[in-house]
C-alpha cells in the first residue's frame, strides 16, 4: 500500500509549524497506524531527516497516549478504537491522510503531533479523588452495599483514558466530557458523595481556567470518544454543579 | 476554590442560554399559533391581535420581557461562540465535522445569525410601525383608558405587507428555515444544558423537539406563502 502523507511538523512550541508531504510504501493493511508512523520515521533516520515525534505508549488502547487527529476525526476513522488500535487496512491504497495533532488552546504543541496534555492533570487535581484516612483503619470498600446500576454507571465513566479526543472532535475545543466522566466515576458512588459538591465545583471552574471552549451538545465527543463515554455524564454534571452553586456550596 | 458566581462559569451560562431558549420557543409556539388565526379568521386575528397590542400586561410587562429575552439569547450566543472560537487558535488542515455531529447541531452560530438578520426586517416590516402607530403618533388610546380607537388594522396590513411581494415572501420563508434548523438542535440541546436527560424521557424530549422544529415553522411559511398567493 502507498500512501501520501500530510504531516504537521513543528519545531517546539513556540515554532511555527506547517503540513509537510511524505510518501510512504510497502505499507500492509494488517499494521497498526502507529506501526505505519514507525515505518515512516525508521525511513526518515536512514535518510538523516528528524523523525516525527508523536505520543505512544501501551499501544494496547488502554493508556490514551497516542493523540493523532486523522483525515480530520480524533484517532481516525474507526469508532470507539484509540490510534494505536486503528489499523491501516481503514486506509485505502494511494490515499491521501493528512496527521495532525490535537487542536486546543489548553492543549499547545510541544513537538509535531505531541501536545501538553497536562491541563487535565490540573483538572483532576482540582477535585479528581476521593479523601481517604490511609491510617491503617479504612473501611473496606466491598462493606459499602451500592446499587449495581450505579456502581457499573460508575464504572463505565472510570473507562475514560484521558485521551483527549473528545477535546480534539469538538468544535468549541470543550472538554466536558472528560471532566464530567472524571465527577462521575466518583459522585455515583457512596464514598464520593461527601465531597461531591465541592470537586464539581472546582473540577468546572478548573476545567473553565484552562482554556476549554463550551459544550454545544452536538455529541461528537460521544462518537469519537474511544471508550464510548456517554453525554449521559454531561448531563448529570451539569445537574451537579448547578445544585451546588445554587446551594452555595464552596 | 470557591465558587466563581452563577454567569461566570460556563455550565452556567450554558444554563442561561437554556433557559432563555425555552422562553422563546414558548413565544414562538404562541406568536404563530396567533398568526394563524389570520388565515382562519380574520375577525378573530384582530381581536386577539388587538388585545395583544393594547393590554398593559402584555405590552409593558411581557413584551419588555420578550426583548430582554431575545437579546440576552443573542448576545449569550455571541459570546459563547467567542470564547469557543478562541479556544481552538490553531485550526485543523482536515476537520471532518460531518463525521460525528449534524449540520445543525455545528452552525447554531449562522442559522443564529440568519434569525437575527430576519428579525430586523421583521422589526422593520412590524414592529417599528406598530411602536410608531402607537407610541409616537398616540392613534391608539389604550396608553389613556385601556380602549383601543383602531385595533382592527392588523389584518389589512400584515395583507398589505405580502400583497405582491414575491422577495419579501421568500425572505420570510428562507428564515423559517434557518429556524428549523436552529430549533432542531436547540429544542433538545437546551434540556441537556439543564441537566435534563434520562433513558426514559430523552427520547419523548427528542420527538417533541423534531416535532417542534417542523411544525411550528412550517406554520409560519404557510402562513407567509398563503398572505401572499391569495392577493395574486
Amino acid at each position: 500500500m502507498k500512501l501520501l502523507l500530510k504531516i504537521w511538523r513543528q519545531d517546539g512550541p513556540k515554532e511555527k509549524g506547517q503540513m509537510v508531504d511524505y510518501n510512504v510504501d510497502g505499507i500492509e493493511g494488517d499494521m497498526s497506524f502507529l506501526e505505519m508512523m514507525d515505518i515512516l520515521n525508521s525511513q526518515l533516520i536512514e535518510k538523516g531527516e528528524e523523525p516525527i515525534n508523536f505520543d505512544h505508549d501501551c499501544r494496547e488502547g488502554i493508556c490514551g497516549s497516542c493523540s493523532m487527529f486523522i483525515n480530520g476525526e480524533a484517532h481516525g476513522p474507526g469508532r470507539n478504537v484509540t490510534t494505536c488500535q486503528l489499523h491501516m487496512r481503514s486506509f485505502k491504497d494511494g490515499e491521501t491522510i493528512f496527521i495532525e495533532p490535537w487542536r486546543a488552546k489548553a492543549f499547545p504543541v510541544i513537538k509535531d503531533l505531541m501536545v501538553d496534555r497536562s491541563a487535565f492533570d490540573r483538572i483532576i487535581q482540582a477535585g479528581g479523588y476521593v479523601s481517604v484516612n490511609t491510617s491503617g483503619n479504612t473501611q473496606d470498600a466491598n462493606s459499602i452495599p451500592i446499587p449495581k446500576e450505579d456502581a457499573d454507571l460508575a464504572f463505565d465513566a472510570a473507562t475514560c483514558i484521558g485521551c483527549g479526543a473528545c477535546v480534539a472532535t469538538c468544535k468549541n475545543a470543550s472538554a466536558m466530557l472528560f471532566t464530567s466522566a472524571k465527577v462521575a466515576q466518583l459522585s455515583l458512588l457512596p464514598q464520593g458523595q461527601v465531597e461531591g459538591k465541592e470537586r464539581v465545583i472546582n473540577m468546572v471552574n478548573q476545567m473553565d481556567l484552562e482554556g476549554f471552549g463550551n459544550c454545544t451538545n452536538t455529541g461528537a465527543c460521544e462518537v469519537e470518544c474511544p471508550k464510548g463515554i456517554s453525554l449521559d455524564n454531561i448531563a448529570r454534571m451539569n445537574r451537579e454543579f448547578l445544585s451546588a452553586t445554587a446551594k452555595g456550596k464552596k | 476554590m470557591a465558587s466563581k458566581g452563577l454567569l461566570s462559569s460556563s455550565i452556567a451560562r450554558k444554563f442561561a442560554m437554556a433557559l432563555s431558549a425555552l422562553f422563546l420557543i414558548v413565544f414562538l409556539l404562541q406568536h404563530m399559533s396567533i398568526n394563524m388565526l389570520s388565515v382562519l379568521s380574520p375577525d378573530v386575528f384582530n381581536e386577539v391581535s388587538d388585545f395583544m397590542g393594547t393590554n398593559p400586561l402584555v405590552q409593558f410587562v411581557l413584551q419588555p420581557v420578550l426583548i430582554f429575552g431575545v437579546c440576552f439569547h443573542f448576545i449569550v450566543g455571541f459570546i459563547l461562540e467567542y470564547k469557543n472560537w478562541t479556544s481552538r487558535e490553531v485550526k485543523y488542515a482536515k476537520y471532518k465535522g460531518s463525521a460525528n455531529a449534524s449540520w445543525m447541531s455545528r452552525n447554531m452560530i449562522i442559522s443564529g445569525v440568519v434569525i437575527l438578520l430576519f428579525l430586523g426586517l421583521h422589526f422593520y416590516d412590524f414592529w417599528i410601525h406598530e411602536i410608531t402607530h402607537k407610541f409616537i403618533e398616540g392613534k391608539d388610546s389604550f396608553i389613556v383608558n385601556g380602549e383601543s380607537e383602531s385595533g382592527f388594522r392588523f389584518y389589512e396590513e400584515l395583507r398589505h405587507k405580502f400583497a405582491g411581494d414575491f422577495p419579501r415572501m421568500i425572505l420570510y420563508i428562507v428564515s423559517f428555515i434557518f429556524l428549523a434548523l436552529h430549533l432542531n438542535h436547540g429544542f433538545e440541546s437546551a434540556w441537556q444544558s439543564m441537566g435534563a436527560r434520562s433513558k426514559k424521557y430523552t427520547p419523548i424530549i427528542k420527538k417533541i423537539g423534531v416535532a417542534y422544529s417542523v411544525l411550528v415553522p412550517l406554520g409560519f411559511i404557510f402562513i407567509a406563502a398563503y398572505h401572499y398567493v391569495t392577493q395574486l
